[in-house]
């Protein structure tokens, strides 16, 4: 069903159509020349994305209003290995912004929600979403996207587990367990005030995104070859049996959402990094970062912290590899 | 009429108090706007997503930044 959904899109008449007219027509660019050819993808590309983007960010917008995180832990609370995938998934759908880190880790273990179980959410919030998910899938094909998706979920799932294990509730600063939450004091919005908050939502988000998306849509069109990273390509290509611990540890301290990823991924696979690498150095990227880590510390003692980065930069490094070898 | 901002200091939880303090002046209300940086009070509201608006100790929106319309609509109502 998935493959006859993106071949669907795939081939959308509109936008091929749009695409034809603009450079052909409008322009008068030559098909048969590679600019013509390369102007027409370009064309073609970010107006399925865009129009992509717009639909599925404001449907899951209005969907995610009815799982804020005051409600999502109390699906969480007290459960086994079901609460890390449950959370790894519900992180998908969750909206996650750093600055939130603080109270929704707090509330999260005041709510008897497991370490391990709350850390598979943060671990999975930022770094799975829905933007990665199209941009992936319309800059190169459903196989990848859904790959991204599958390896978030796991790296938050395993991860989770990991550090629940390991018992270090101790290692949780101590005024954290407390603090008293109150529950059932948000009111539930009428439908159209929660469509009208994911309009203004997904607008804000295109406006943020927009020059990432153009410009990876741009290199992927054939605009490429003047950007330096030669360096980058050099330490983590194809022969360097390191790359993956590379490409994991710079993406470390680099903080971007997903989408301001993709163009450096784009940049990344163009300049022959395998693509296990290229996907491992997106999600380091995404799911830790310098300043995150400096909010956490609020709550999470060194030690902690520590065993955090640790344990998800394995399972992404693993990762890394398993595809760098099955694909 | 009490309002508060509840929030760490982020960009976010900026522009809610901007927009909360511009709502008050424009609808002319005799209300005081207080930022809450602490987070055992803000969790004392059952609030996990900031920013979050507050109007006479009752929670109206969390984890998104109204405009300033739409606070004035939460102030008009909570009058």
């Amino acid at each position: 069903m998935l493959t006859a959904f993106s071949q669907m899109i795939g081939q959308f008449a509109p936008f091929e159509y749009l695409a034809d007219l603009i450079s052909y027509r409008i322009f008068g660019f030559d098909p048969a020349t590679t600019f013509g050819e390369a102007f027409h993808f370009f064309v073609g590309d970010i107006s399925k994305i865009f129009v992509l983007l717009t639909i599925i960010v404001f449907v899951i917008a209005v969907i995610r209003s009815y799982f804020p995180p005051e409600k999502v832990k109390n699906y969480l609370a007290r459960r086994g290995i079901t609460g890390n995938i449950l959370a790894a998934s519900l992180g998908i759908v969750t909206p996650f912004c750093s600055c939130s880190a603080v109270p929704m880790f707090i509330g999260f273990v005041e709510s008897g929600v497991p370490l391990g179980v709350t850390f598979s959410f943060l671990i999975s919030a930022p770094t799975v979403n829905e933007v990665a998910l199209i941009l992936l899938w319309g800059l190169f094909g459903w196989k990848i996207a859904l790959l991204y998706i599958a390896t978030g979920l796991v790296v938050a799932t395993v991860g989770g587990v990991i550090i629940g294990r390991l018992n270090l509730e101790r290692f949780v600063e101590d005024y954290v367990w407390k603090i008293k939450f109150n529950d059932g004091q948000i009111a539930s919005p009428p439908f159209r005030e929660r469509a009208a908050a994911a309009w203004v939502y997904t607008k804000d988000l295109l406006k943020g995104i927009w020059p990432y998306v153009v410009f990876g849509i741009g290199v992927a069109a054939g605009v490429h070859g003047w950007v330096p990273v030669g360096f980058v390509a050099r330490i983590a290509g194809p022969n360097n049996p390191f790359a993956v611990v590379f490409a994991v540890l710079l993406g470390i301290p680099l903080y971007s959402n997903a989408a301001g990823t993709i163009p450096i991924v784009q940049v990344l696979l163009e300049k022959g990094l395998p693509l296990g690498t290229a996907l491992a150095f997106m999600m380091s990227v995404t799911a830790i970062s310098l300043p995150e880590l400096v909010i956490l510390r609020k709550v999470l003692k060194p030690r902690l912290l520590l065993v955090f980065v640790a344990v998800v930069s394995a399972a992404i490094i693993f990762l890394g590899y398993l595809f760098n070898i099955i694909l | 009429m009490d309002v508060k901002i509840l929030g760490s200091g982020c960009a976010n939880c900026h522009a809610l108090e901007a927009a909360a303090k511009e709502a008050v002046a424009e609808l002319g209300l005799d209300a005081t706007v207080e930022m809450v940086t602490d987070y055992t009070r803000i969790l004392g509201y059952g609030v996990m997503s900031t920013p979050g608006l507050v109007i006479d100790d009752k929670v109206i929106v969390s984890g998104r930044v109204p405009s300033k319309e739409e606070v004035k609509r939460f102030l008009a109502g909570a009058v």
